[in-house]
């Protein structure tokens, strides 16, 4: 066999992101190395974020030419190119929200934006892939580039503790991934997500849908630990809580929402025609995430860990869509992951300004007279919780009535009034703290507040924007969403 | 003969690898990991797929062992200190895992198909020539883009063994 074996130059139009995104990576660490070792580096966020503009305009470019590149490796379509989008707006606002916190604690080094750009290379390379190899591989730049970002700080205790716990039992979940990849490869004999769909709709090569069934229950697991659904969500709480506050902002909300996509993608595409067999356990598992995350979190009083057990609710709601199983659900989830991302990342922003240096301020009650120190801040900060509890005119609100609306439309009639009644009990949770920031006395933590940093007030602001947008206009996103659903059915 | 040759290294392979797991200190752990290794490397071999079985020697039980010796040498570390385990871990986890197991292999058992499958000695396409010939076609875009996996994981080495931040 002889030949050329250079991919034509379409193939790597199509994923332009990801060469621009590990390119910059690369970049920062030259940067990092060539400046002087004691001098502050403020040229390196510009990097990063010029970095991240030029992989949005490369995943627009991506999208002008849709189609399969790299062997059927890769998959450029309206999916894709909706969480490359999403993914890199995450790893930009948690850049903005990141500048100044590095700065109070001493850590302003260029390997965090490094890492950052990795792992959203990661994310999006996660987003784009039809083939499991490349899933697994874009999952493990993700997941091993937030390990380390979870323990950034290296000297704080609470920062190596949650490191540690997210390696070690990231680490136990995708063996499992990786287990079920080899074993519907054993199966169907291929990885790619459209020619294993085509090996199980055939009848004649008479594939067990038990021996199917079982892979999906073992990548379900590697991919239900990513996204923090029960009974894989002990982690998330600690991890959240350890990590430096913008780090868990870009946690809760980028690779979370690119596990969405591959989990959507494997279970919809792939094993979209055994789905009657997974659909009854996606049931169960989302109801859990919901219960569990709900009702822990009526009991926290620390902010961090509050937002982490909401952040589990959250995945329940989403996996309500993706039980769905329809193109409508699918719509909804995307439509959901992009609110959530907004919000989350914007409440989060507010913990990392309130919480100041080494992390003091994390309690609830410590938030007691924002609302009059600092009037703005709190009013982001309402605005992001009642999205969160799903208030009108706010992203949340149509998030969680397009997920209903689409499980209604499946007729998952229980799933529906349990995951309301859900929402309902969320309410108490989120109030307390707008409570907590209006109705009581300013104490200790808020009467010495210092002005909001440039950084961080751009991270506020555009979720915020971003929040409001998708909550007044929702149909600029839904509708690109419900164009982008079909993945390949 | 291949079958008593895969029996005998498929028990190597799974006997070293519960001493793995059992072992307190960490020179031994890492002496039945190269057991393991090398069993695989075998069983490779028996499939017909002797570059992966190379590989398998060179790399894992050769270059990554050595690896593993230097840091545990490195750090000095002793046996390790059995933490007090809690008692529904004890009680759950071993029948959990025989449950587990025992239902992987009734599943492999009962619904595989009988008629296909993989003969040892049979497959040729484990060459050198025809792994590269894959690797730079079909595995292209993700043979390179582990090297960004591996530069992350670099990346990540550098952050958490540096002397101090800023």
């Amino acid at each position: 066999m002889s030949g050329n074996f250079a991919p034509p130059i379409a193939d790597y139009v199509r994923i332009l992101p990801e060469i621009v995104l590990a390119l910059f990576g690369t970049l920062i660490m030259l940067l990092e190395a060539i400046f002087p070792e004691d001098r502050p580096k403020p040229i390196l966020p510009w990097v990063t974020v010029g970095g991240l503009c030029i992989a949005l305009w490369g995943a627009v470019m991506a999208y002008l030419s849709p189609g399969t590149a790299f062997s059927n490796m890769v998959i450029v379509d309206g999916f894709a190119t909706f969480f490359r989008v999403l993914v890199i707006v995450v790893g930009l606002l948690t850049i903005f929200a990141s500048v100044s916190y590095l700065r109070q604690e001493r850590a302003n080094a260029g390997e965090y934006y490094g890492l950052i750009l990795f792992s959203v290379c990661g994310q999006s390379l996660m987003a784009a892939s039809n083939d499991l190899i490349l899933v697994f591989i874009g999952l493990e730049i993700s997941s091993i580039a937030t390990y380390i970002l979870a323990g950034y700080l290296r000297d704080d205790k609470r920062n190596n503790e949650a490191a540690l716990k997210y390696f070690l039992l990231g680490s136990f979940a995708t063996a499992f991934f990786l287990y079920g990849i080899a074993w519907i490869y054993g199966i169907t004999g291929t990885t790619n997500l459209a020619g294993i769909r085509l090996a199980l709709l055939n009848r004649d090569l008479g594939i067990s849908v038990t021996l199917a069934g079982t892979a999906a229950a073992l990548m379900f697991v590697g991919m239900a630990f990513k996204v923090s659904a029960v009974p894989f969500q002990i982690w998330a709480p600690d991890v959240y809580q350890g990590a430096p506050a913008p780090v868990s902002a870009f946690m809760s909300a980028g690779p979370k929402a690119a596990a969405f996509a591959i989990l959507l993608r494997i279970f919809v595409t792939a094993f979209g025609p055994i789905s009657d067999r997974w659909i009854p356990y996606l049931w169960i598992s989302a109801l859990l995430t919901m219960i569990v995350g709900n009702f822990a979190a009526l009991s926290q009083s620390n902010i961090k860990r509050l937002l982490a057990y909401s952040s589990i609710a959250h995945a329940g709601y989403v996996l309500v869509a993706v039980t769905a199983h329809s193109e409508i659900g699918t719509a909804a989830a995307m439509f959901y992951l992009a609110a959530y991302a907004f919000m989350n990342v914007g409440a989060f922003a507010v913990v990392s300004y309130f919480a100041r240096q080494g992390e003091r301020f994390v309690n609830v009650d410590d938030l007691a007279g924002l609302g009059f120190k600092r009037p703005m801040v709190a009013a982001m900060m309402t605005i992001f919780l009642l999205s969160m509890i799903g208030v009108p005119l706010t992203g949340g609100f149509f998030g969680k009535f397009y997920i209903f609306k689409a499980a209604l439309d499946s007729n998952l009639v229980w799933l529906t009034v349990l995951g309301l009644l859900n929402s309902a009990v969320a309410a108490y949770y989120y109030l307390r703290v707008i409570v907590v920031m209006y109705m009581h006395e300013a104490g200790d933590a808020t009467s010495e507040i210092g002005p909001v940093s440039p950084g961080l007030r751009v991270a506020m602001w555009a979720s915020a924007l971003g929040t409001l947008v998708l909550g007044i206009f929702p149909t600029l996103v839904l509708n690109f969403a419900g164009q982008s659903s079909t993945l390949g059915r | 003969m291949d079958l008593i040759l895969f029996l005998v290294f498929a028990a190597i392979a799974v006997g070293c690898g519960i001493n793995l797991v059992v072992q307190t200190h960490p020179i031994s752990s890492a002496l039945s990991l190269i057991g393991v290794m090398g069993s695989l490397a075998i069983l490779y071999l028996l499939l017909g797929a002797e570059f992966l079985a190379a590989a398998q020697l060179i790399v894992y039980a050769g270059a990554i062992m050595v690896l593993f010796v230097f840091v545990i040498m490195l750090l000095n570390a002793g046996a390790e200190r059995k933490p007090a385990s809690r008692s529904y871990a004890k009680l759950f986890g071993v029948p959990l895992l025989v449950v587990f197991l025992g239902l992987i292999a009734y599943i492999v058992q009962t619904f595989l198909p009988k008629t296909e499958g993989v003969q040892f000695g049979k497959f040729t396409g484990g060459g050198a020539y025809e792994i590269g010939i894959k690797l730079f076609t079909d595995y292209l875009l993700p043979f390179e883009i582990v090297s960004v996996l591996i530069l992350v994981a670099i990346f990540g080495a550098i952050v958490l063994a540096r002397k101090e931040i800023d």
